[in-house]
């Protein structure tokens, strides 16, 4: 039985765990406020927060529940707009909607209040930014979104007198309802035990594969594996950081010590997907995707990562990431193996990275081109790099000349531009929906000028690398 | 000092906006829209042993069906019924304007994604399964996805259509400088959040109701009945909301509606129908893609004296709205600029897309797009800025249009020049120049927008509306009107036309659905009028019912009629409150046994037009305003961001300021989408390639423009529009499109070398490649 806390009511349900989380509270149980818009999670209609036991902090996240399984709701609390509604009257972030004139249709509209409500009960920094973060997967057609940036605005000015953690204040502040309260314990003496796992499909997120091929999923037997422990966590042990397949993008972001080693690092993940999906999407999942273009493989594919493969007899193996692909979409992997850690060389003192994307929408896209660089110098000298790009090829490109010219040579424009050349033999785009073969081309240069430009800005600027008035 | 005056006079005007916005009224469903509990079809209680329905369609663009074979489909477990042509009773008819569209497809195919047939089993699942399972051959025929490989093959919707105003051939002679050119614009997928859908049950007797996602129930009440070979009496259609519409729920609601109908129709069952989102992507048109031509002549101190263009619209497989689109792309072909010469003619092109339809503007936005090409392709030539064209040729009282229509209470300088004084123009010009000057990975670029967008049906006889407006004995109101409510906030309004008139709090008024049987005949909520017609109906009839209020009043008070008023649920004699309250007087009202019903029907004055001679006076008023917008492209990745967007708006006397600015606000970034990112892709083969989210982007909140800043003109409003507020919902995605041309001079400023191009969207791609375009490195 999948056993989870949804709103106010505890459920246990014989319902197939590879149902969406949407199509549960929607048909199941008549919570009708979750709304559908593409079920790609795409557009962040149907956003609902998820909290889990592991921690003792307020820690409610947002996710698109369209491509959720059910299973993954095990043992949670599941909150839907509903179960943010306050009896006869509105909730803080709802009477900031309403006050700003954020909402016209109302069709996006819930999915926006219960992001907005996540943001107030996450543990993430309270300021404007962050506000618009939490929103930055909901997509409205009808207001143009600044009445919205200004119920974000009015949502952030409540909390600016926040008492950290405190579920009391929160209530007392007319953000959640009482039974909030409350929940830490019910998530504690819910019967939860482990879910019966058949054999199929292994899902973890299932950001990707509800996308492609959500039919063959919501009544075939799944095998989640988001809760196995053994993919978890992201150690760092001498120099060296080992992230467990099944973290996510929000994992990396809040983890303070990576942040640390990569100043950018948020600025970088900010370009890949949204909230929502950041606190969904493993990045196991998205080295098998095997997708030319997906942005955390090209970056970790720039820190020239090896990846540990584990069978389902427990034996292990290891291999360069860069060795994993072999064509479009076919890679290294056997049944029933899966993807365990992803492990890389931290950055030292000497070595800087960059990650670049380009797509129509700067935010919530896929690239039409993505490239990531990891160097270290020495006297001005390069002693080691390392140069991935993505969609423009079959397999996301892990450039072994040009990484391979570059060491040992010194930092010079013309260096910089000779490696350009190299690029531009090693890449193959085709044109498709994300733009013309020659554009990629452009844009592959570019992007690789961008890296320099962006990472000694003292040394180079635009001018150096291409002619203009 | 000049600088210091007008940053005065603009904090003061941004001031008495936010000030406005707090004191102004709420969209009335905000309550229920937060929490979660605003009803959409999706979400209406559904009945036991409803079925799900699924659509089976085509996947070629154009050939001949040769076979199809279901048994596979008909024979998985949950499968009811497949619907296919041979189950119409009626007409397998669906065209409004033209009856060339059938529901589902017979012999041909005409579209990737045409309708072949209905699956309907007990769950949509199910039906989607059973959909794979169908087989179908289909012999290809050539394939159209072009205007122009239309017109070469003439393959028209109907006879092009032209206006002519002045002899421009005689005036392109007396003109300084002339210039020809192409533009192209793209289509634009709707994207409303939720997909199209219906919900028919079957009444008794062989009634049938129907919950749509519709901005026309009367178009889906009609069309059912035609399609099932039944009276419309038969048929009621009911509306609570839409999630989103923007044209793309005028036509286009309907065949799913007439096909849950037709399978309740024959199961005796309720059947629902929803689109997915991919589903709804290909099956449905979108707005026109236009490929035009323009010539254009100015005399020596710019004004332009003569405009050709000739304009093909992909009006896509079938006629759907597209003669009535291409007839508001001629309307709208000057912009707001005073041209003594035109001649413009368009075409609809049928080809093999989904047939396109209405969309915000409804073709108004592809015509002032070629103007505004040919405006900054002349000021290139010519070596001025493109506003030194725009301001000299913008439209005065008494000019007149094309069409013969006199242009009276002209608000198209006064928004020029309101705008150039309260944002300081050469300020901002400056701005973006010393930027330029001192940045080379990053150049600005600025351009103005004009608007002057006509208000009403330009099919004249649609330009009516009525209303019922009941008082219950307890003195609440409830009131029905056309009006659909999709986000635009006309409900709102409605309320408070008849809570301004029987001076009641907003709670004692409820705005109910919207359904076929309590007002019919009606025409669909859109062309911006629906807030016009439906609220002079619904004043129509607060006044009636008001007249016979004062009277009862009156009588019992002992004065005359003419001395009573009603203030704050109470009656007055003159200015002196009595003791008789609101619900006292309807009690009263009650017992004399007076009426505390009224319909009304309220018909726009004054407009005509005459089709044979392409003239007349088809609109009641015009919108006006100017947009200046600036933006700052990344030269080295291609990409932009809009800095700013400052805009004043002719809102005549904004009755609803709150809601008037969100429709202000969501066109322009719906018009700046439309402009930049949104790329409808379909391959040669007529299959749509951009058909989901994952790539077709429509702005998020982190491509928006950084600041927005619109402030009301001054005017003293329009008789003609409900309580003088003026028509707000299509205008401003106008202002989008100087995003365009912001752009465009940004890349100039970048590459001297680049050549002018009017091919929208102006994608990061186009931008990249204009970037570096004739600079070998």
């Amino acid at each position: 039985m999948i056993t989870f806390i949804l709103n106010n009511k505890t459920i246990k349900t014989s319902a197939h765990s590879g149902m969406t989380l949407l199509d549960f509270v929607r048909y199941e149980q008549r919570l009708t406020g979750t709304k559908i818009g593409c079920r790609e999670g795409d557009c962040g209609a149907c956003t609902v927060l998820v909290r889990t036991l592991e921690n003792d902090t307020i820690t409610y996240q947002s996710i698109t529940s369209c491509i959720s399984p059910l299973g993954n709701a095990h043992g949670k609390h599941i909150v839907t707009v509903e179960g943010t509604n306050l009896k006869n009257k509105l909730t803080t972030a709802q009477e900031a909607m309403k006050a700003n004139y954020a909402t016209q249709c109302g069709f996006c509209t819930p999915g926006f209040v219960v992001a907005l409500t996540g943001f107030a009960i996450s543990n993430s920094d309270k300021n404007y930014s962050k506000a618009l973060d939490a929103i930055s997967g909901n997509i409205c057609r009808c207001t143009g979104y600044k009445s919205i940036e200004k119920a974000a605005c009015q949502v952030v000015e409540k909390l600016e007198n926040q008492e950290k953690n405190s579920f009391k204040w929160l209530i007392e502040n007319g953000f959640i309802p009482e039974y909030f309260e409350g929940i830490p314990q019910r998530l504690k003496e819910i019967e939860a035990d482990d879910l019966d796992q058949p054999k199929g499909k292994y899902v973890a997120g299932g950001t990707d594969l509800y996308v492609q091929q959500a039919d063959n999923l919501i009544d075939n037997s799944v095998h989640l594996i988001q809760e196995k422990n053994f993919l978890k966590g992201i150690e760092i042990n001498n120099g060296i950081c080992n992230i467990g397949a099944n973290s996510t993008v929000t994992d990396l972001w809040n983890h303070t010590e990576l942040n640390s080693y990569f100043p950018n690092l948020k600025k970088h993940l900010k370009l890949v997907s949204s909230e929502q999906i950041r606190n969904m999407a493993s990045f196991g999942g998205n080295l098998v995707n095997a997708s030319p273009i997906g942005d955390m493989t090209i970056f970790f594919l720039a820190l020239n990562s090896k990846i540990t493969i584990i069978n389902p007899a427990g034996k292990e193996r290891q291999l360069p990431l860069k060795e994993f692909y072999q064509d479009y979409k076919t890679y290294d992997l056997k049944d029933g193996e899966l993807i365990k850690t992803i492990s890389f060389k931290l950055p030292t003192k000497d070595s800087y990275f960059n990650f670049e994307k380009v797509c129509k929408r700067t935010h919530l896209d896929i690239a039409s081109v993505n490239s990531a660089i990891n160097i270290s110098l020495e006297n001005e000298k390069i002693q080691e790099a390392h140069v991935s790009i993505g969609g423009v090829a079959a397999i996301p490109k892990y450039l072994h000349k040009t990484s391979a010219f570059l060491n040992g040579k010194s930092l010079t424009s013309e260096i910089i531009m000779e490696a350009g050349d190299i690029l531009q033999n090693e890449i193959s785009p085709i044109s498709d929906v994300r733009g013309s073969s020659d554009y990629k081309r452009l844009l592959g240069r570019q992007l690789f000028f961008a890296h320099f430009t962006e990472l000694f800005p003292k040394q180079f600027n635009l001018n150096d690398f291409v002619q203009h008035a | 000092m000049h600088k210091n005056k007008s940053n005065n006079e603009l904090e003061s005007q941004l001031d008495a906006v936010s000030i406005a916005l707090k004191k102004s009224i709420k969209n009335l469903d905000s309550y229920t829209h937060v929490r979660g509990e605003s009803l959409y079809v999706d979400d209406v209680n559904i009945r036991q042993g409803t079925f799900h329905a699924v659509v089976f369609d085509s996947p070629k663009a154009h050939g001949k069906i040769k076979s199809v074979d279901y048994s596979k489909a008909e024979a998985l477990e949950g499968v009811e019924r497949i619907f296919t042509y041979k189950d119409i009773p009626g007409k397998n008819q669906i065209g409004g304007i033209i009856p060339d569209e059938p529901l589902f497809a017979e012999d041909e195919v005409h579209f990737w994604g045409m309708p072949i047939a209905l699956i309907v089993a007990e769950t949509e699942f199910i039906a989607r399964k059973a959909r794979d399972l169908i087989e179908i051959e289909i012999e290809e025929l050539p394939v159209i996805t072009t205007g122009k490989q239309a017109k070469e093959k003439g393959s028209l919707i109907t006879k092009p259509r032209s206006f002519v105003l002045g002899d421009p051939e005689k005036a392109f002679k007396d003109c300084e400088y002339v210039f020809e050119g192409e533009t192209f614009s793209n289509g634009q997928e709707h994207l409303y959040i939720e997909a199209q859908g219906a919900y028919a049950e079957p009444l008794e007797n062989g009634t049938i109701k129907i919950t749509s996602s519709t901005q026309g129930p009367t178009a889906v009440q009609r069309t059912t009945a035609q399609v099932l070979g039944v009276a419309m009496h038969k048929i009621e259609v009911d509306v609570t909301r839409l999630g989103g519409g923007f044209g793309g729920k005028e036509d286009q609601a309907t065949p799913w509606a007439v096909m849950a109908a037709l399978a309740t129709y024959h199961l005796n069952q309720s059947v629902k129908l929803i689109l997915n989102r991919h589903d709804d992507l290909r099956m449905t048109g979108k707005r026109h893609p236009y490929e035009s031509t323009y010539k254009i002549g100015l005399s020596k101190d710019l004004k332009i004296l003569a405009y050709e263009a000739e304009f093909l619209q992909n009006a896509g497989a079938a006629a759907d709205l597209s003669p009535a689109v291409a007839e508001r792309t001629l309307f709208h072909a000057t912009n707001s600029y005073y041209v003594p010469n035109v001649n413009v003619t368009v075409a609809s092109c049928k080809t093999n897309l989904p047939p396109n339809t209405a969309f915000r503007g409804f073709g108004g936005p592809q015509g002032m797009f070629v103007i505004e090409s040919a405006i900054a392709k002349a000021a290139h030539d010519i070596g001025v800025t493109p506003r030194a064209i725009q301001e000299a040729n913008l439209l005065d009282e008494n000019d007149v249009f094309s069409y013969g229509q006199i242009a009276k209470k002209v608000e198209a300088k006064n928004s020029w020049e309101s705008v150039k004084s309260i944002y300081n123009i050469e300020a901002i010009e400056r701005e973006v120049e010393e930027f330029n000057n001192s940045n080379s990975a990053y150049k600005k670029g600025m351009a103005l927008m004009p608007i002057c967008f006509g208000i009403s049906f330009t099919n004249t006889p649609m330009n009516h509306a009525r209303a019922l407006v009941h008082i219950y004995l307890d003195g609440s109101v409830g009131i029905s009107t056309a009006a659909v409510e999709m986000g635009q906030g006309v409900n709102t309004k409605m309320m408070q036309i008849a809570a301004n008139v029987f001076s009641v709090p907003y709670e004692k008024i409820k705005i109910e659905t919207t359904n076929t049987t309590r007002v019919a005949n009606t025409s669909p909520s859109a062309a911006s009028s629906t807030a016009d017609l439906n609220g002079k109906a619904t004043l129509k009839a607060c006044n009636a019912l008001l007249k016979r209020l004062k009277t009862v009043a009156a009588t019992y008070l002992k004065v005359t009629p003419e001395q009573i008023t009603l203030k704050d649920e109470f009656v007055y004699i003159k200015a002196k409150k009595t003791q008789l309250e609101w619900t006292q007087l309807i009690s009263m009202a009650m017992l004399e046994r007076v009426a505390l019903t009224e319909n009304a029907h309220y018909a726009t004055p004054e407009i005509h037009f005459d089709k044979t001679r392409e003239k007349g006076h088809p609109f009641a008023y015009h919108v006006y305003g100017t947009a200046i917008i600036t933006t700052t492209v990344d030269c080295t990745r291609g990409t932009y961001k809009f800095d700013s967007v400052k805009i004043v708006h002719d809102y005549g006397k904004s009755m609803s300021k709150g809601i008037d600015l969100g429709q202000v606000e969501g066109a322009l970034v719906q018009g700046i989408g439309w402009m930049t990112m949104e790329e409808i892709a379909y391959n040669d083969e007529g299959k749509l390639l951009s058909n989901a989210l994952s790539t077709y982007k429509i702005p998020d909140i982190f491509s928006v423009p950084k600041i927005v800043e619109t402030v009301p003109l001054e005017t003293k409003g329009h008789e003609l529009a409900i309580l003088k507020s003026k028509a707000v919902g299509e205008p401003p995605l106008m202002y989008g499109i100087g995003a365009y041309f912001a752009i465009q001079n940004a890349i100039k400023a970048f590459n001297p070398n680049y050549d002018l191009k009017f091919h929208a969207p102006i994608t990061p791609e186009k931008v990249l490649m204009g970037l570096y375009e004739k600079n070998n490195i």
